[in-house]
């Protein structure tokens, strides 16, 4: 390791003095100011704590936004004509106005209005970040769920139904979980959007891996690696996750072999 | 034990039964016949209520069950019904579909549900695909898993919609000798069909429906020997 250092130190006072470097040398060069020199992978390491933690804490609350969102409009819509509930109504239409409002407007406004508008004094960037990408994902994620659970076949839940069994039990039992089977490829690719959109979040202050590229390369002067960098670990991350995706909906599908 | 008055469904502006009042009596095999687009699913389906009816007033049992106050789930624990379609749980092994019900409701526990499953699934022929997933079966054996799930709730009273129509015609028979089967033992149905020979050799009344209204009810006998609405004559010349 120190050997490296010191060719480290060696090169790099070339390249200062303005010679130019063999292309190898050059690489190694930058590669080591990149990552290496004072111990700089530490700060992309708590990037990636940081974006995962924000990925997992938006993922929670877009998936109980989405839930919530979307059982009130499917119970909404599947009221008995003439005996509709004025009070769904009006949560119904709250729900109709948050989904259209947040996929009308683009992310990056909506992390700066939460950022330096609604949340303006506080310091803890990463959980507005968090909260910000939870609700955006929250409208999504109820459009997906909604979608699952107007494809089943309605038979489904009148068979439930004609056994006697309540509202709840049917979509317990039988709705539900057929339609998280339908609908997990689409939250899957939800999951990726929103682990490649916390990168946003450093558009408020959110110290996640971008932000650690940035704040290196603004002292390199050197973009190159630290941006290869980070877009290579993104890449790494999506494809693990994209790989126990696969494992899950192998799994789900245990029901359609013949 | 079904008593009907003056029901009427409407979708929208289209009326599709039109002021309907039938009896069905305990033990009777009611089979309704007639052309597509008439009501019969649709007046099926108003009976347990998978159709809230526009107008008219429902009885089973000696309960309103019209009434919105009515615990509606209560009233369709004790009527079986069997779709089309079959729509058995796909996500569900055979026990499963059969048993949730029955245990969920609280009718049976799960070893007493498992083992009536197994008694009703011998009836049927199908006591080995006990663990399979609806997905492996044929549909004649998918459409008798269904009736065996209905059955598992012993109801008073078995609703067919259309049960052999979606099947492959070599298969029709072995659902309809459940059927035939459940009607000796004494079971009341009401079904929904277009096998003439099955609303003949089992109904013990047929009735005729054409335009959300019933043209035409007596024996099967009777109404495929002497029909006397013109359009029973057509519709019956068009399928026997």
């Amino acid at each position: 390791m120190e050997q490296w250092g010191i060719l480290y130190d060696e090169w790099r006072q070339v390249m200062i003095s303005g010679e130019a470097l063999p292309p190898l040398q050059r690489y190694f060069v930058l590669f080591y100011q990149a990552f290496i020199e004072a111990d700089r992978w530490k700060r992309y390491l708590s990037g990636v704590g940081t974006t995962l933690t924000v990925t997992a804490m938006a993922l929670i609350l877009g998936i109980i936004l989405g839930i919530i969102v979307a059982v009130i409009r499917t119970s909404h819509a599947q009221q008995r004509p003439g005996q509709r509930n004025s009070l769904l109504g009006l949560v119904n239409l709250v729900c109709r106005v948050y989904v259209t409002v947040i996929r009308g407007t683009p992310m990056m406004v909506q992390l700066l209005i939460m950022g330096m508008v609604v949340f303006k004094s506080s310091r803890n960037f990463t959980m507005v970040g968090a909260l910000s990408l939870g609700i955006n994902s929250g409208a999504y994620v109820s459009e997906i769920i909604r979608g699952g659970l107007m494809s089943l076949d309605p038979g489904q839940s009148e068979a439930g139904r004609s056994l006697g069994l309540n509202y709840l039990d049917t979509m317990r039992f039988i709705v539900v979980p057929q339609a998280v089977k339908a609908i997990l490829p689409a939250l899957g690719n939800e999951f990726i959007v929103l682990l490649k959109d916390t990168s946003l979040i450093t558009v408020i202050g959110g110290k996640e891996l971008l932000y650690a590229a940035q704040g290196i390369y603004s002292r390199t002067y050197e973009q190159m690696f630290p941006l290869f960098g980070i877009a290579l670990i993104y890449l790494v991350l999506v494809m693990i996750f994209s790989y126990l995706q696969g494992i899950l909906e192998r799994r789900l599908r245990q029901s359609d072999r013949r | 034990m079904i008593d009907v008055k003056h029901l009427s469904k409407s979708f929208g502006h289209h009326l599709v039964l039109d002021d309907i009042s039938q009896h069905i009596h305990p033990g009777e095999k009611v089979v309704i016949i007639g052309p597509s687009g008439s009501g019969k699913s649709t007046f099926l389906r108003c009976l347990n209520l998978l159709e809230e009816p526009t107008a008219g007033e429902i009885t089973f049992d000696g309960t309103l069950i019209t009434d919105p106050k009515v615990k509606i789930d209560l009233v369709r624990r004790q009527m079986g019904m069997v779709f089309q379609h079959f729509n058995l749980f796909p996500n569900m092994t055979i026990r499963k579909n059969i048993t949730l019900a029955p245990v969920r409701t609280g009718l049976m526990k799960q070893a007493e549900a498992d083992e009536t499953a197994e008694t009703l699934l011998q009836r049927v022929g199908l006591r080995d695909r006990i663990d399979a997933y609806p997905a492996q079966l044929s549909g004649g054996q998918k459409q008798r898993v269904a009736i065996v799930r209905a059955l598992a709730m012993r109801p008073k009273l078995m609703l067919f919609d259309e049960p052999t129509s979606a099947l492959d015609p070599e298969m029709v028979g072995e659902v309809l000798e459940v059927m035939k089967q459940l009607a000796k033992e004494g079971m009341t149905m009401v079904v929904v069909t277009h096998e003439m020979g099955f609303a003949r050799e089992v109904g013990s009344r047929v009735l005729f429906m054409a335009d959300g209204k019933v043209l035409e009810e007596a024996p099967p006998a009777q109404l495929f020997g002497s029909p006397t609405h013109p359009r029973l004559k057509d519709f019956l010349s068009k399928v026997l």
